[in-house]
């Protein structure tokens, strides 16, 4: 049995019923003078569960993220870790480790003693050390560079040494703030897959925070989105794909159509598009994803969906598809999906089913 | 960040810091203020406690001849060192921080030494070479000793002006048309504007208090210190408290000035850089 | 990118500035060094060892070289000693009234020198204001004499003097340290004393050096706080060259130990130069 992983593991499922809450955040609140940076946020993490924070720069992310970690502390409400209440401990007393977003390497010593730096100060037996240390180096195939300064290796090497620092003291949760964001394109995809294979053979809760929402998607159990320092929705991926819950959530992972249609006697109307829908008299917003958009030909329309035509303004190539952008009159512009090798279209029919056109709320800004 | 100070809780090891900053400062303050107060003592720099508080040894530093003729010529020697070592120093740290060549280290080693050095020994070197060429001591003399030794601080100043300012612009410049010179002019030296006036302010300032190297250049006419020593050899009066006082208040003033200075030109350059990262971010 | 124009037009006024005004003089004393001084009080000429000899002979040379250095040392240790934990506190404790503290650090370091020597005087001499205030408070009934005219009070206002010379450096030693650092040592189980000893000092050891380097040198080389203060027991080997170009005249002894300090400080700056960069991880 490795010696990295903690002992009752347990099988992970993709939703947290199944297993018990590690780190419960009651109602924290932010404020930095007048400025509220984080407002009334209450969040579960479930034993072994990987867990994104997903916003955009200044929605209050790294701030939630230090406040579990202890270098900020909040202006309201409680953090938990099990039946300890965590927020009333020094960061130097929690179970709990960060990778920083720039490594934190300390810069006078070796990779080898950088990783061994916790176990130092807690005082384990040299012994302990020396193989719990080589092993982590191992985990994280770096075990060539042991005696290296981190000046000499590259940013990818120095974030796989920041993680094996902080996972060689057997945190009971790993905190990540960006640690991919420096690097490029290529390493960052294959650390992504990396770094979930970590954390299932770990097996400890992971909390990652991101501003990229694709990585949120490709690597995370649930994904926290938070928006001006309040939480949008907090679903996995695929929910939050396919029945987000507000404007934003729509807009900010994948693309999407907004349409703002009137809604009388269970008819929806938004411009020359009419479909059925059971909601309540008044305005309404949905969430039309461009690949549940169709380029059809033929006159019998399928129970249920909608048609309309349009002028072909632009395309954006994206490889496996294009994205073309429709135009169909009243004003309404459709971006659609479709397959990268059809032919230049000028005209086209669209057609989507009912059932895809997704009410969200309003999401109204926030100062 | 400082997460210690900004929970506004005291943990036991700083509050032992804390008690040592102070007992540091009152350290360094103690004496300028017992200078202050016995300025206005009637009985003289010594004895606690101080007595009859009076303004009489300011109305006696006043009518002191002798002190105001050596305000003159210190105030003229520096004006002088200024201009030369701004002169020379400024295109000592162009070089230094943009072109290479060879001896430039052994160059600036030899630029930064008299900030270190001893004074005597410039005093002393400077001495030797006016004995053998044959100049006569004077305050042009004192005005050469104190040039040459103050280079180095309109080197260093403007040095690390140079480094805050963001390649960038110049790259800019060059691009939109201008040439080398062009954008020297309307580049480089308006972002060390604020570099060299805070070098000016310093070199003033220092050439004022120097006494090391003048001891040595001093031909008849005293600058304000050699003044004071002199009065020093011959009996300690309040009056030199006063003069001390009113030293203390003009260093003050002009310490105060030129880090405000400095610090206005940090904020632009910074300012500066940030608008140009911003620029090119838009750009990608 | 810069031309060869530019580069002569910049580099060559202060190269000719700085040949004659320093380079030269140093040199003019090497060579004064190896002359001596007749019995007519004329400088001779005649190229010999006899100043090298005549200081590695007479006693007083040699002693008075000792105590500078060990007056030096003290100043030094106590400069760092009162220097560093005010520059951590304001680095890292002093939050928003950092910039005025640090201001508040510089302005006696701009305040004459002479202004300052001649305080500590009026407060230590035996009429001066510490001694008045012991018998005014009845803590003593005679005047402490030690106080004055005695290395203590070289060293004490040295110490003054030279103090914030060492925190300079340390302070932005200290500055240029990330604070993450200090948070990922947090992170990892270390109290703020395990991660002051294991991250932040060694970090901090090149300003350390520097400023022990700028204490060291500068207290080596004063002549007047002993002058003013010391008496004849706080006598540095400065005063001793001071009399030489003075009163003792003989130029070219006294350029003999300068040229020896000169020497000395050189050597003692590459040394300190070499240990800088061996202990800087950045």
């Amino acid at each position: 049995m490795s010696l990295l992983t903690t002992p009752n593991q347990t099988t992970l499922k993709a939703a947290d019923q199944a297993a018990p809450t590690l780190l419960s955040i009651r109602n924290v609140a932010k404020q930095f003078g007048k400025n509220p940076v984080l407002r009334d946020i209450s969040l579960e993490v479930a034993e072994g569960e990987f867990l994104t924070i997903l916003g955009e720069s200044g929605s209050g992310k790294t701030t939630l993220l230090r406040i579990i970690a202890g270098f900020e502390s909040a202006s309201a409400g409680e953090v938990w870790m099990g039946e300890e209440r965590l927020d009333r401990l020094p960061p130097y007393r929690r179970l709990v480790n960060t990778v920083f977003q720039h490594y934190a390497l300390f810069p006078h010593l070796t990779v080898e003693q950088n990783v061994a730096y916790g176990l130092r100060v807690a005082k384990r037996p040299e012994a302990e050390i020396e193989s719990r240390v080589a092993e982590a180096l191992d985990k994280v195939k770096m075990s060539a560079h042991a005696k290296s300064k981190p000046s000499k290796i590259s940013g990818g090497q120095q974030q796989r040494i920041a993680l094996a620092r902080a996972l060689v003291n057997r945190p009971r949760l790993l905190l990540l703030d960006e640690p991919l964001s420096a690097l490029d394109a290529n390493l960052r995809r294959q650390m992504q897959v990396e770094l979930k294979s970590l954390q299932r053979e770990v097996g400890i809760s992971f909390i990652f925070v991101t501003h990229d929402q694709e990585e949120a998607m490709v690597m995370s159990d649930r994904i926290a989105l938070l928006r001006s320092g309040e939480l949008e929705q907090v679903a996995s991926p695929r929910e939050i794909y396919g029945r987000p819950a507000t404007a934003y959530a729509a807009q900010f992972i994948g693309h999407t159509n907004l349409l703002q249609g009137q809604v009388r006697g269970g008819a929806v109307r938004c411009g020359c598009l009419t479909w059925s829908a059971t909601i309540a008299d008044g305005t309404a917003l949905f969430s039309l994803r461009p690949e549940n958009l169709r380029v059809v030909a033929g006159k019998t329309i399928a129970a249920g969906s909608v048609r309309v035509r349009g002028k072909v303004r632009h395309r954006a190539f994206h490889g496996a598809t294009e994205l073309i952008r429709v135009e169909c009159g009243d004003g309404l512009v459709l971006v659609a999906r479709t397959p990268g090798n059809d032919g230049v279209l000028d005209e086209v029919e669209l057609e989507f089913s009912a059932v895809d056109a997704v009410r969200v709320r309003e999401s109204p800004e926030r100062l | 960040m400082e997460f210690l100070v900004s929970e506004a809780k005291l943990i036991s090891g700083s509050r032992w810091l804390l008690l040592h900053a102070v007992a540091v400062f009152a350290f360094l303050y103690l004496p300028i203020a017992v200078l202050i107060v016995y300025s206005f003592n009637s009985e003289g720099v010594g004895g606690f406690p101080p007595h009859h508080l009076t303004l009489g040894w300011y109305r006696t530093l006043f009518a002191d001849g002798p002190i105001w003729d050596s305000v003159l010529n210190s105030l003229q020697v520096a004006l002088a060192a200024m201009a030369i070592s701004l002169a020379f120093g400024v295109p000592a740290a162009l070089a230094l921080e943009r072109a290479q060549f060879p001896g430039k280290a052994l160059f600036r080693r030899l630029v930064l030494l008299p900030l270190i050095l001893p004074g005597i020994i410039t005093g002393l070197s400077l001495l030797m070479l006016f004995n053998v060429t044959g100049t006569k001591l004077s305050l042009v003399t004192i005005v050469l000793g104190h040039g040459t030794a103050l280079i180095s601080v309109a080197t260093t100043e403007v040095f690390a002006g140079l480094q805050k300012l963001d390649r960038a612009q110049e790259e800019a410049s060059l691009d939109l048309g201008a040439n080398y010179w062009q954008t020297f002019w309307r580049i480089t030296v308006p972002n060390l504007k604020l570099p060299i006036i805070g070098a000016a302010l310093l070199i003033f300032t220092l050439s004022m208090d120097e006494i090391a190297v003048s001891f040595f250049l001093i031909g008849r006419d005293n600058t304000l210190p050699l003044e004071i020593w002199g009065r020093l050899r011959r009996g300690i009066t309040p009056e030199i408290n006063a003069v001390s006082t009113i030293i203390f208040a003009f260093s003050l003033v002009a310490i105060v000035f030129w880090y405000r200075l400095r610090m206005r030109g940090e904020s632009a350059a910074e300012a500066g850089t940030e608008l140009v990262g911003a620029v090119e971010e838009e750009a990608v | 990118m810069f031309s060869r124009a530019y580069k002569v037009a910049v580099a060559v006024p202060p190269l000719l500035w700085v040949t004659v005004f320093l380079l030269v003089p140093y040199l003019l004393m090497f060579c004064y060094s190896f002359w001596s001084v007749s019995a007519s009080q004329t400088i001779q000429h005649s190229w010999n060892f006899d100043n090298y000899l005549q200081l590695l002979r007479v006693d007083v040379y040699w002693q008075t070289l000792l105590r500078s250095m060990w007056i030096a040392v003290r100043v030094t240790a106590l400069s760092l000693l009162l220097g560093y934990p005010l520059a951590y506190f304001l680095s890292f404790y002093a939050g928003k009234k950092k910039d005025l503290l640090y201001q508040l650090v510089i302005i006696p370091l701009w305040v004459s020198y002479l202004v300052r020597a001649y305080a500590w005087k009026t407060i230590l001499g035996s009429d001066g204001v510490l001694n008045t205030l012991l018998q005014y408070v009845h803590l003593t009934k005679h005047p402490l004499e030690f106080l004055l005219y005695s290395p203590f009070a070289v060293v004490l206002t040295l110490t003054h003097i030279y103090t914030p010379f060492a925190f300079l450096p340390i302070y932005a030693a200290l500055e240029h340290i990330p604070r993450n650092l200090v948070e990922a040592s947090h992170d990892l189980g270390a109290t703020p004393g395990q991660t002051f000893w294991k991250v932040i000092f060694p970090l901090s050891i090149p300003g350390v050096l520097a400023g022990a380097t700028f204490a060291f040198v500068l207290s080596l080389g004063d002549f007047l706080a002993p002058l003013l203060l010391g008496g004849p027991s706080g006598i540095m080997i400065s005063n001793i060259v001071v009399s030489l170009f003075g009163a003792a005249y003989n130029w070219p002894l006294g350029a003999a130990i300068s040229l020896c300090m000169l020497v000395l400080v050189v050597g003692l700056l590459f040394f300190s130069e070499r240990l800088e960069k061996k202990w800087s991880f950045s």
